[in-house]
């Protein structure tokens, strides 16, 4: 689970991480308030959403009195902020951070992530801060430094002073940055953080330490024991289907493509994607039913499916190993029957009773296409999508050319925006890139 | 033989009165030898019961002392699985299969931290994984029995149902197994690929292996560069989540590209550079194991 910036810097604050002041604000009035309680001559204006290089696509404005305060505010406010994170239709931002403006000396970088092969929580640490940190893991790795924190010791005072030095603070912060990296460290252990970034961690000119942003994800499945963290869930930043689909206990995420897939695994799930690509198509989705395929999870999974307007048919594969699938089989027919399916609808079932499966299936009179096998599935429903783009652009027998746009068959769903590529969390992908330079 | 379990495996299982427990066990003990080898179960409020015939002790310690049991399985809910894990590895079991899906990841880092301390001997597989089976002999785990044929095949997997597809298409052709193991899907689990794959190789009873992984992290790396250098038997593998896009978790707490690692394609290129035949087409996992046996 993702949470906003000033969430972020709130939950830090009470480990001990110093951050600048602020506070959030929703409207453009609250905005010019908060300026003015926090006082002073120089503000940031900081758009909140979940997606990370805000700054470069215009969602961050320093204000220099409360006027451009509220120009700035107004502009960021509402706006849709593209960043390379949010893909090209961007994010709608509805909340501000007012913070007072700080007096940088120096930008660093720090983050926390799980690291696999060491099975311990990864500090790690570079003079290099700012923007682009991607950059300086692939092109110069030796400025990043990193600990494997022993997980029933903390982080040491040593390992803590020795990350500091290593990123060039100098000698009278070393302490206060140390205590800032072991502050950071307790909130993650804490809170079942997942990944922890601080772009920049900046030395004021007064020598202290102050951490200028804050990203922190959580672990879902840590989740059941931090209400207060649940509580900081922000559904607009969401995906409205992937929110629709983890009510019904369902795992979905969009893609792209025009073929719907449902299937038990996430393994076997990604696997039915491969296979619709390979033969042409492409998925529009991943979602797996989990190991319960009732007819209530089936009917939702297509309702979701389906309300993506792009999908002009659907592959269920389902190995039915403890489930037996007569029953999965009936759940399709009531779901499809329920959802008034309207597109091609592929079946594979493997498993426990899959010929009397299949047999409800046919005598379901609906017009589903079984398959055999994955190869088949997956071959049947690309060409099923063919067979309904070829119908649409064949030439009729009477040719009349016209220039009107394709009627779209549910004119109701919204367009989604797309998949949000990209939203790599940068830590983690700093690990993995200097991780494959060192071998 | 096989690895990691076989029919004079005695097993314990944690969590034995758990809705999924009973309906696993009952299974389980229905497969093959399941009736001899499942001897105890544990729930420290109902010592002294028994589930079915099965002999329920108040701990792990207890129940092994009393049956001679060397393995555990757990389906304990997330909570309180790391400890339950815990207490099979204090209570020097030999392997503990950790079916439980969920676990906080910082369970995970601390009780791998102590096993690793304390240099324990047990061996971990999962969590979050469907188990290992050895056909004919034992299933200890979530997997449908019928679908499995002994044999010589060793089969070793991050996800469940893909496991079980590789399996069908095997049976299908004829192609037993020997053991098909179920690591999971969690970033930090037990038993990696590689280990996994060094058991087979020293298996007298496994002639090939298939090797299935999935997005995310880089252990079908290591695992080929050590089938590289050390493997006496052939090895193909199928990656799932070549379609996958980056920064999206596919619902194993593992499968995700970041960064521009861990990605389907990396993966295979690795594999086929290590001398692994792969295929990029899962309904081919069987048929390519069998372009390899001769």
């Amino acid at each position: 689970m993702k949470i906003h910036e000033y969430q972020g810097k709130e939950l830090l604050r009470n480990f001990g991480v110093v951050t600048p002041r602020g506070s959030a604000c929703f409207t453009v009035d609250e905005a010019v308030a908060a300026a003015r309680k926090l006082g002073g001559s120089v503000w940031v204006v900081k758009a909140q959403i979940h997606a990370g290089g805000r700054g470069k696509g215009g969602g961050v404005k320093v204000a220099r009195s409360l006027d451009e305060v509220r120009q700035k505010a107004r502009q960021i406010l509402g706006m849709q902020l593209v960043t390379h994170q949010t893909g090209p239709a961007g994010q709608k931002v509805r909340r501000l951070l007012i913070e007072e403006g700080a007096d940088i000396a120096k930008e660093l970088y720090v983050a926390m992530v799980v690291d696999r092969q060491t099975q311990r929580v990864c500090l790690m640490a570079s003079s290099e801060g700012g923007m682009d940190i991607e950059q300086v893991a692939a092109t110069h790795p030796e400025k990043i430094l990193k600990v494997f924190i022993d997980p029933a010791a903390g982080l040491a005072d040593a390992d803590a002073e020795i990350v500091a030095r290593g990123i060039g603070v100098p000698k009278p912060s070393v302490r206060e940055a140390a205590q800032l990296l072991q502050a950071l460290y307790r909130c993650f252990d804490a809170t079942d953080a997942s990944l922890a970034e601080i772009n920049p961690l900046i030395l004021t000119r007064d020598g202290r330490v102050v951490a200028l942003d804050a990203k922190l994800n959580f672990d879902d499945n840590g989740l059941f024991r931090h209400p207060e963290i649940v509580a900081l869930r922000d559904l607009d930043e969401e995906d409205p289907l992937e929110i629709e689909a983890s009510k019904h206990e369902l795992s979905y995420i969009s893609l792209d493509g025009n073929i719907g897939c449902m299937v038990n695994g996430a393994g076997l799930a990604m696997a039915t994607m491969d296979t619709i690509k390979l033969y042409g198509g492409e998925p529009a989705n991943f979602l797996d039913v989990g190991g319960g395929a009732t007819a209530e999870k089936v009917t939702a999974a297509f309702k979701i499916m389906l309300s993506n307007p792009k999908v002009k048919a659907i592959l269920v594969n389902i190995f039915g190993g403890i489930m037996k699938c007569d029953t999965i089989a009936s759940g399709i027919v009531a779901a499809a029957r329920e959802v008034q399916l309207s597109v091609p609808l592929v079946v594979r079932m493997k498993g426990t009773n899959e010929d009397i499966g299949r047999k409800i299936l046919a005598d379901s009179g609906l017009p589903i296409i079984s398959a055999d096998n994955m190869a088949q599935a997956g071959q049947k429903a690309v060409a099923a999508v063919r067979a309904l783009t070829a119908k649409k652009t064949a030439p009729k027998l009477k040719p009349k050319p016209r220039s009107k746009p394709k009627p779209k068959v549910r004119p109701k769903a919204k367009a989604k925006p797309k998949a949000k590529a990209g939203r790599v969390p940068k830590a983690r992908a700093m690990a993995r890139r200097s991780k494959g330079k060192k071998k | 033989m096989s690895i990691l379990i076989n029919r004079s495996s005695r097993v314990i299982t944690q969590g034995i009165t758990g809705n999924t427990g009973q309906f696993h066990t009952r299974a389980s003990r229905d497969y093959a030898n399941g009736r001899e080898c499942y001897v105890a179960g544990v729930n420290p409020k109902r010592a002294g019961e028994n589930f079915e015939g099965i002999p329920i002790f108040g701990s792990v310690r207890e129940a092994k002392d009393r049956t001679g049991a060397g393995v555990s399985v757990i389906y304990v809910p997330p909570a309180g699985a790391a400890a339950a894990i815990w207490e099979a590895v204090a209570a020097d079991l030999e392997l503990v299969i950790c079916i439980t899906e969920g676990i906080p990841v910082r369970d995970m880092i601390a009780v791998r931290d102590r096993m690793k301390k304390e240099n324990r001997r047990t061996l971990l597989l999962g969590p979050n994984c469907p188990g290992a089976i050895t056909p004919g002999e034992l299933k200890i785990g979530i997997m449908p029995g019928h679908i499995h044929r002994k044999g010589r095949i060793g089969v070793v997997s991050r996800s469940g149902t893909l496991t079980y597809e590789a399996v069908a298409q095997l049976t299908e052709l004829g192609i037993g197994q020997s053991t098909a193991v179920g690591i999971g899907g969690d970033p930090v689990n037990g038993l990696k690929h590689v280990d996994v794959l060094k058991l087979f190789n020293d298996d007298p009873d496994t002639d090939a292996v298939v090797m299935i992984g999935e997005i995310g992290g880089t252990d079908e790396e290591t695992a080929a560069h050590w089938v590289k250098e050390h493997m006496k038997k052939p090895v193909v593998g199928f990656i799932a989540g070549v379609t996958a896009p980056p920064g999206k978790r596919m619902g194993h707490a593992g499968a995700i590209i970041s960064g521009g690692k861990g990605t389907a394609q990396e993966k295979l290129a690795v594999m086929e550079a290590c001398g692994i035949r792969v295929t990029r087409n899962p309904a081919d996992m069987g048929r390519t194991l069998q372009s390899v046996l001769r």
